[in-house]
């Protein structure tokens, strides 16, 4: 017993020193890695990067297409398309991917782009809205988002948006759940350990809605945060409510000068 | 259940060249395995069960797919091209239906 127990120590401590040290330093992941800050591409397999890289084998993309397709369909009573008022989305669009969640004035809220689409939905086309994860919605998302690919995450915190990444802030740092634990404990102490048999990110969100190769579908951002709190043992909020805006604008400041990488792929 | 399919074939080759040949097409793959949360009853299986590609009528490539393809299966292929002319792809269904996407090529 004793001497396996001593070359497994060897092994386990050769197996640290020679490639985790340096392999970190050494890998250069250019536009991925913004000073400290790494998008969750970084942390991905060679082999998940890949799908990803490639858009004709990146299955978001058929998200994205069945988006392009959505905008230009007419709903609702008022017989309007989104293409109706906003017209070329290449144009119109092209900032919304790196700037939301934004504080509306108008309502009074901080917004993102699911929630601002069934606002348009129901006030300006009169249209029912739509479910948080169908698969309209994360077309239209993704589309939207899109535009706005390989743009850096430029999010707002000042005005009336400085109450809500305050809320959200407090809500990453705050312990929950049965294993009573914080969004930081993973994300901000253990990026780059294993969680069993994966590899913790820092859990930014400039990739949403993301690819996500166990859901085998795209995903939002709240879907993912509602996942993290299960594991933790907590109740998560509904998709779409106050507590995850907040921690939404908080979690895109985060990542603050990485890429838009709309649709994402990860494991 | 199968939406629009994509392929990529490069539009141009020279006779004898070996192509590369990607397609990706939207489908749920349903295993068959898993039960319905709320009623406790399996969902049933719903697969593409068969992916065929056809250059100028002949079969090149095809292949029979089973309930452990993932969603949105994505299949990529060699091909030895000696001539112009045109690929189809058909997808089939466990229901019986098909969806097909031809694409061209030139070779010279």
């Amino acid at each position: 017993m004793k001497r396996k127990a001593l070359v497994l120590a060897g092994v386990g401590a050769a197996a640290l020193a020679v490639p985790s040290v340096m392999t970190f330093a050494a890998e250069d992941f250019g536009k991925y890695q913004v000073g400290d800050t790494r998008s969750g591409y970084t942390f991905a397999k060679v082999e998940t990067r890949a799908i990803q890289d490639d858009d004709f084998e990146n299955p978001g993309m058929l998200w994205v297409e069945h988006g392009e397709e959505v905008w230009e369909t007419v709903d609702g009573k008022a017989g309007k398309s989104c293409k109706s008022c906003h017209a070329d989305a290449s144009d119109t669009m092209k900032n919304v991917g790196s700037t939301y969640p934004v504080f509306a004035k108008d309502i009074g809220k901080l917004e993102n782009v699911e929630n601002r689409i069934n606002r348009c939905r129901t006030d300006n086309m009169k249209a029912k809205p739509w479910k948080y994860d169908s698969r309209d919605m994360l077309g239209v998302v993704s589309y939207v988002k899109r535009q706005s690919f390989g743009q850096p995450m430029n999010v707002k915190i000042d005005g009336g948006a400085a109450s809500w990444f305050k809320k959200g802030e407090e809500f990453y740092n705050q312990r929950r759940g049965q294993l009573d634990m914080a969004c930081k404990h993973c994300h901000v102490d253990n990026a780059g350990n294993m969680i069993r048999a994966n590899t913790l990110s820092q859990g930014q969100g400039n990739g949403f809605p993301t690819y996500r190769l166990k859901w085998q579908k795209p995903g939002s951002l709240h879907r993912r945060f509602r996942g993290c709190n299960k594991q933790v043992r907590a109740k998560p909020y509904k998709t779409g409510t106050d507590e995850y805006l907040a921690l939404e604008l908080y979690v895109m400041w985060r990542g603050q000068g990485l890429p838009v990488e709309t649709p994402a792929v990860r494991n | 259940m199968a939406s629009k399919p994509r392929v990529r074939v490069p539009k141009k080759a020279k006779a004898g060249e070996i192509i590369t040949i990607k397609s990706l097409i939207s489908h749920k793959m349903e295993t068959g395995q898993r039960k319905d949360k709320k009623s406790g009853e399996k969902i049933p299986r719903k697969i593409i069960n068969k992916f065929v590609c056809t250059f100028n009528g002949k079969v090149v490539f095809s292949a029979d797919w089973h309930p452990a393809v993932s969603a949105n299966p994505y299949m990529s292929f060699s091909y030895k091209v000696m001539e112009s002319g045109e690929f189809e792809f058909t997808w089939t269904d466990d229901d019986g239906k098909t969806v097909s996407k031809k694409a061209k090529i030139m070779v010279s």
